[in-house]
């Protein structure tokens, strides 16, 4: 479980989160749903620790992320996996390379451990065969399950996703939410999806936090989310005139 | 002065959270064959002309008959060793070798790979930049000793086929009192040039932000950095070892 109590981050004289919290539970995909430039990502670079917050604490399982000493930080972040939004793949390393890499760096097991570990992580994303390809080789769909097979292979205790089916079919982009999803459940693992996609949100959103203005002002799951009473994110969940004809 | 207390402190976090040796080693290899090996090619034909050019002008130069044509060798080992070497090369390093780092880390940074070694817990500018530096303090000074080697077999080749000055005379001058201070003088410059083309590069690279075009503004700004840095410090050492 990951809570963020009362975070802000500014830049400038611009605030771009103010003062949010809340409870993102274990074992279900966590959305963090809102308009572009609401700022859902800095919200999630605050929680990962890639961005400092001004005010407030992110804890990690009842361990204090935000003020936490150097060991812990690295401790943490060990037991963490992240899908960027474009994949963020080393380009001078094969797939396999780039699978295998946390647990060159973060692990002591055997050459034949590793790579064992990396062909059962691109077998669990859907990717065979693909081992020695380089990433400008692969396409955009490839690349982001590359991500997914990095982000899992250390067994993490927490999954980060920053807008996971952006720039992807509508195909693809359904079968990467179902593959984060049931990897949430699988590993049972906390999962944080940032995302602006409203088939996400109805399709893998557990639990769903919405953040306009960088304020969170509503937080509940995919089931209640078209009946929360709240004017932006009515505006947000029906920009769609299929969804606002399915309303009225 | 804020950018330089952003550079000193870029510098010091090179030294926090560092991996394994073995990790380092592997990755200093790399870089050797990436910044050393694969520059060779370059920095011979360049000093090779280098040594040519700087014969063929110096007897231009030399017209009374009372001085003695070895000195013609004397001048251009005087001026490979202590000046064309470790300078001119060092420009050609920070062109080369620096752009390449700047743009690669630059790149790293806009596509997020460098957040992602940071969120698997790893010293990013450690893991990048160190032996990025590490190489280049290696190789730098190697490549300067060829370019010397190269230099001076290039003015000895131009010297004999145009006959300015006969192969007996250049190897008599480029022995005549020489001094192997300057030696010494020229691989402490390049040790000083290394760290600073690489150290240059890297931090320009390292805090790029924006996207394609930023990358390229980050290795522009990397070479002109890096050999404003050079000149300036290969006066400040010439005052400092050569008084």
């Amino acid at each position: 479980m990951i809570e963020v109590q009362s975070v802000s981050k500014s830049f400038g004289d611009k605030k771009v989160i103010d003062r949010i919290s809340g409870v993102f539970e274990k074992g279900k995909t966590n959305l963090i749903i809102g308009a572009s430039g609401t700022g859902k990502s800095v919200l999630l670079k605050c929680i990962v620790g890639l961005l400092h917050p001004e005010t407030g604490t992110v804890f990690y399982d009842g361990r204090n992320f935000t003020d936490a000493d150097k060991e812990l930080i690295s401790e943490i972040r060990r037991e963490i996996g992240m899908l960027f939004q474009g994949g963020a793949l080393f380009d001078s390393k094969t797939v396999e390379e780039n699978v295998m890499f946390p647990l060159n760096i973060l692990t002591n097991q055997t050459p034949s451990e590793k790579i064992d570990r990396v062909n059962f992580c691109l077998q669990r994303v859907g990717l065979e065969n693909i081992n020695k390809k380089m990433p400008s080789e692969i396409s955009g769909g490839m690349k982001k399950r590359v991500g997914i097979a990095r982000a899992i292979v250390n067994n993490p205790n927490y999954l980060f996703c920053d807008e996971p089916n952006s720039g992807l079919d509508p195909l693809s982009a359904v079968k990467i939410d179902e593959l984060i999803q049931e990897i949430t459940y699988e590993y049972d693992i906390t999962t944080i999806v940032v995302s602006h996609d409203m088939n996400s949100v109805m399709g893998i959103g557990d639990t769903i936090m919405f953040i306009h203005e960088g304020k969170n002002i509503w937080h509940g799951s995919n089931t209640n989310i078209v009946n929360s009473g709240i004017p932006e994110l009515d505006e947000f969940v029906f920009t769609n005139k299929i969804m606002r004809n399915l309303k009225n | 002065m804020k950018g330089f207390g952003r550079y000193c402190i870029f510098i010091g976090s090179l030294f926090v959270r560092r991996e394994t040796f073995m990790t380092y080693y592997r990755l200093v290899m790399n870089e050797c064959i990436h910044i050393g090996i694969k520059s060779i090619l370059l920095v011979a034909l360049v000093s090779t002309f280098m040594g040519a050019v700087t014969t063929v002008q110096t007897a231009f130069n030399l017209v009374s008959p009372l001085i003695p044509k070895f000195v013609i060798a004397q001048v251009v080992r005087e001026m490979t060793v202590l000046e064309l070497a470790p300078t001119i090369i060092a420009i050609i390093f920070a062109g080369k070798v620096g752009s390449s780092m700047a743009g690669g880390i630059g790149t790293m940074r806009i596509t997020e790979q460098i957040d992602a070694l940071e969120v698997m817990g790893i010293n990013s500018s450690s893991y990048l930049v160190l032996p990025k530096i590490v190489a280049s303090l290696f190789m730098y000074p190697l490549l300067v000793i060829l370019a010397g080697f190269c230099a001076l077999a290039g003015g000895y080749l131009v010297g004999a086929l145009s006959g300015i000055i006969t192969p007996s005379e250049y190897i008599y001058g480029i022995r005549y009192v020489f001094n192997d201070y300057t030696v010494t003088f020229a691989l402490i410059k390049s040790f000083v040039f290394a760290f600073l083309i690489a150290s240059i590069s890297c931090y320009k690279g390292y805090y790029t932000k924006g996207g394609a075009l930023e990358v390229g503004m980050s290795s522009t700004s990397a070479v002109t950095s890096s050999v404003i840095a050079v000149l300036l410090s290969d006066y400040f050492l010439a005052e400092l070892l050569l008084q």
